[in-house]
């Protein structure tokens, strides 16, 4: 009989703790003052006043025509959230196609040769956001490498206008975030023992299938834990957006930032936030129940 | 074991992705290094080779003082949260289901789900009624916010880490009268540790790359490497940038040599 | 890995404790001559920090919000009365200011800031439009260029982000005031604009760069930017928009928590000298507001089209009030309608 540890649950909220803590300081606390601050009235230039009202959470899907005052569907704010959600879907996935070969191959490096591509994966890891979203803009756009190659190798005669569309957005994101997908990929594939693919393979015999059924079950933690680290700050994304989207095209993040900033209505950016979070955790309660269930005992 | 270097680790095209995936995640950078050489004001337009703007970054105070703090911040942040995630993931995991375990779980991951702007302007409220009640306006709550945000991202991979472990080692040193911490410290903890590493260069990582929030919460002079460039970003956009971004790659790269090289050790 | 935080922290502290002679500078980025803040520092031993913003609407959030340290902040001139109003701004004792004389005449008792009793010019400028004439060789002294764009430049324009700017270059396009409130005006300025962002690319700044590049060929952007990109791409030129364009100062106020209130005084007075201000042009490329700066500027500076007016402009600029609430509301509901 394994011995379970007495009063686990004791166990589990003292060691965490801590964590708790810290976070109901400095991160989960002061959202409160956003819960409450999406029901007051916006003040002149920044900031609220504290007067309730629900004109916030109306905004969100609905438009007042300035001048006639006929009420719409406010499609522009649609149209944003859908950008994000497609747009980081998009990248999820991207990212896992691209994300599981690599942690794989770092993975099943002889031991020698493993520390030198997991070093080779941290250095654009390690790279500033900024700079990161900087280089990609400096390849994609009109006199970038890309459009450059492809003209000398006669392919195009114009340039490709890539920058500040959807398009770019995604490359954008994709590139930022593939080093988020594969670190945890590589720490679940990394404890995969490998014993199990070649029964695997006696048992299916094609690799294919050896991959569906042996493989990414074992390792769904890791891919559970890359998917939740890509697809959330894809969701609320402000720089690469706004850098390579050229400030045309939005995403929620800069939806929100705009309320802070120009939009001067700091209680429609709360209720954004809010809407953004409740995504979120409607995606993480999803996964969490997956990953509940597909827990090996 | 011998199997399991060839027949068994190469799935259908997978080296080839990965190869091209190097790829692509260097070219951009490789770019960036190359234009950071540039004679020329512009930033992509080539002018003839120069080491101009290195000079220039190197003699600007602003850049050095924004790099010690952003390295600051990140070495803090980092350690304050892989310890508490390692914590938090010892208490969360493989202990089957307590009550709250939910609950708990979802508010160590809270920051990944807040967008940061949201964050910041609810930190910026926040501090800023503290910094006026008290007078002090240095660098903790800049590592405070960091080391918040950061620990889901120490968390999770040493949540993976752990939820792949086999117990039965655990479990039989328990069983040979070790106590909680002697299996901690001999057992889980050397087998948790690629977990932990993982988990605080990512932490790590993420503080050095924060731009937002540490927009939102800084006080007067306490610039960081990303909230100087983007200043550059609005206003003009000079190779000084990519001169900067080399500069931070190369010491990068060194930390990150002494730092793999430690690791193997242990291995 | 513990030497390294304890060395870190203790290079910080280090830092931090240095209080003797501290100034905290708030201002937009790359706007502070790098030359004039070394040559300050040399005169006085005080050591400056700048800290960027990259808008009037962060600035005012961060300085409202409390507790961040700045001692000096550098609005845009219709937020100055806006800073003031919310008790931001201490009022500037003019007996500290030695060269208080020097500002020019003309800004001096300017309508935002009588007789300059919180805030010492910075820069001013324009805002119109940047062409690159190889790709586009019609006349470029028009809105028309990013509110109705002439087909080469279709699907090529981009228009910075800046509220005021571009309301106000619409609303003179159409014929308007600035800071109205008629609703027909404010209709048409609307339609225009949302009809126009189909052809626009962008609506982003660093525009600079982009146009030295040939990222972009036509933009909204200021003078002081477009001199830059012109110095870097002679195929650009600025052009005035004739149907009106707005004229805006950036001023240096002083905050009311400020902590280093005497190296404040020092600076502003600082800046007040003719070759300072000089230094301060130079750098961003626009014009300043302190008299005989002239002539310490660079030569380029006494004769370029970007900063000396052409004639036939002259009367088309305005300064932009600041506009009652009433109004700016109305603004704001336009502007956020067109940028989402």
């Amino acid at each position: 009989m394994s011995r379970a540890p007495r009063s686990r649950g004791a166990n589990g909220w003292l060691l965490s703790a801590p964590a708790l803590i810290l976070l109901l300081i400095a991160a989960n606390g002061p959202l409160l003052i956003i819960a409450v601050y999406s029901f007051l009235e916006p003040g002149d230039y920044s900031g609220v006043r504290w007067i309730f009202s629900g004109d916030a959470w109306f905004r969100i899907l609905f438009h007042r025509d300035i001048f006639d005052g006929t009420v719409s569907l406010a499609d522009a704010n649609l149209s944003i959230f859908w950008r994000s959600i497609k747009l980081s879907l998009i990248t999820t996935l991207i990212t896992f196609a691209f994300g599981l070969p690599t942690a794989w191959f770092i993975a099943t490096r002889p031991a020698k040769q493993r520390a030198i591509w997991l070093f080779l994966i941290t250095i654009p890891f390690w790279t500033n956001l900024l700079i990161r979203t900087f280089a990609i803009m400096e390849v994609i756009r009109n006199q970038g490498l890309l459009n450059t190659a492809l003209m000398n190798m006669g392919l195009i005669t114009e340039p490709i206008q890539i920058l500040y569309t959807d398009t770019a957005v995604l490359i954008g994101m994709t590139y930022v975030y593939l080093p988020l997908m594969v670190l945890p990929l590589f720490a679940a594939i990394d404890r995969f023992d490998f014993r199990l693919i070649e029964a695997g393979y006696d048992l299916y015999g094609s690799r294919l299938k050896v991959l569906r059924s042996v493989i990414l079950p074992i390792i769904k933690p890791g891919i559970i834990a890359g998917c939740i680290l890509v697809f959330t700050p894809s969701l609320g994304a402000y720089v690469t957006p706004r850098v390579l989207g050229g400030g045309k095209n939005m995403m929620i993040g800069n939806f929100i930032e705009l309320q802070f900033g120009q939009g001067q209505n700091w209680p429609l950016g709360a209720a954004l936030s809010l809407i953004l979070l409740l995504s979120v955790l409607v995606a993480l309660t999803i996964y969490a129940a997956v990953s509940r269930r597909e827990k090996p005992s | 074991m011998k199997r399991r270097v060839f027949d068994v680790t190469s799935l259908p095209g997978f080296t080839t992705t990965a190869i091209l995936t190097f790829v692509l995640l260097y070219a951009p950078i490789l770019t960036l290094v190359f234009y950071s050489f540039n004679g020329s004001n512009s930033v992509n337009m080539w002018g003839g080779f120069s080491l101009k703007w290195y000079k220039i970054a190197w003699e600007n105070e602003a850049v050095q003082s924004a790099a010690v703090r952003s390295f600051v911040i990140a070495a803090w942040a980092s350690a304050i949260s892989t310890v508490v995630a390692t914590m938090a993931a010892l208490g969360t995991t493989r202990r089957g289901q307590f009550k709250g375990q939910s609950f708990i779980y979802i508010m160590i991951n809270q920051p990944l789900m807040v967008p940061e702007i949201v964050t910041a302007v609810s930190l910026l409220i926040f501090f800023a009624s503290i910094k006026i009640a008290t007078g002090y306006s240095g660098l903790a709550y800049l590592i405070l916010a960091h080391a918040a945000f950061c620990v889901p991202f120490a968390y999770l991979p040493i949540r993976a880490r752990l939820e792949g472990m086999d117990l039965a080692m655990e479990t039989a040193a328990a069983d040979l009268y070790a106590t909680p911490w002697q299996t901690f410290r001999f057992i889980t903890f050397p087998l948790l540790l690629p977990g932990i590493i993982a988990g605080a260069m990512l932490a790590f990582v993420i503080s050095l790359d924060d731009v937002i929030i540490t927009e939102f919460v800084k006080s007067a002079g306490q610039d960081t490497l990303p909230t100087y460039m983007l200043g550059q970003l609005r206003r003009a956009l000079t190779p000084e940038v990519n001169a900067i971004s080399t500069a931070l790659l190369a010491v990068t790269i060194v930390m990150l040599t002494a730092f793999f090289i430690i690791t193997r050790k242990r291995d | 890995m513990k030497t390294l935080l304890l060395a870190g922290t203790a290079l910080i502290a280090a830092t931090v404790a240095h209080a003797e002679g501290q100034l905290n500078l708030y201002n937009w980025g790359n706007y502070t001559s790098p030359e004039m803040i070394e040559a300050f520092t040399a005169e006085t031993g005080i050591t400056v920090t700048i800290t960027d913003y990259d808008s009037n609407s962060t600035a005012l959030a961060k300085v409202e919000a409390g507790g961040s340290g700045f001692d000096l902040v550098v609005p845009s001139a219709n937020y100055v009365p806006i800073f003031v109003e919310k008790g931001l701004l201490q009022e500037l004792d003019h007996s500290r200011l030695a060269n208080i004389g020097n500002i020019a005449p003309q800004w001096v008792n300017v309508d935002w800031d009588q007789g300059r009793a919180y805030t010492i010019p910075w820069q001013w400028g324009t805002t119109g439009v940047a062409v690159n004439t190889s790709v586009y060789s019609g006349d470029v002294n028009t809105s028309d260029i990013f509110l109705r764009p002439p087909a080469e430049l279709v699907g090529k324009v981009n228009v910075v982000p800046e509220m005021n700017d571009v309301i106000a270059l619409t609303i003179f396009n159409v014929g308007g005031e600035a800071c109205t409130e008629d609703l027909t005006v404010l209709r048409e300025v609307r339609d225009l604009l949302m009809a126009a962002k189909e052809s626009w690319i962008s609506m982003d700044y660093g525009t600079t760069d982009k146009l030295s590049s040939n990222d972009l060929v036509a933009t909204v952007n200021w003078n002081g930017s477009t001199m830059r990109a012109r110095i870097n791409n002679p195929d650009v030129v600025y052009g005035y928009p004739a149907e009106g364009y707005p004229l805006w100062m950036d001023s240096v106020g002083l905050l009311a928590d400020a902590q280093n209130v005497d190296e404040a005084y020092l600076f502003l007075d600082f800046i007040m000298q003719p070759e300072n201000a000089a230094m301060i042009s130079n750098f961003a490329r626009y014009a300043n507001g302190i008299a005989g700066s002239e002539a310490f500027m660079d030569e380029v500076m006494q004769t370029a089209p970007e900063i000396v007016i052409p004639e036939e402009f002259a009367a088309a600029g305005h300064f932009l009030p600041t506009c009652p609430q009433s109004a700016t509301d109305l603004y704001t509901a336009i502007w956020t309608e067109l940028v989402k």
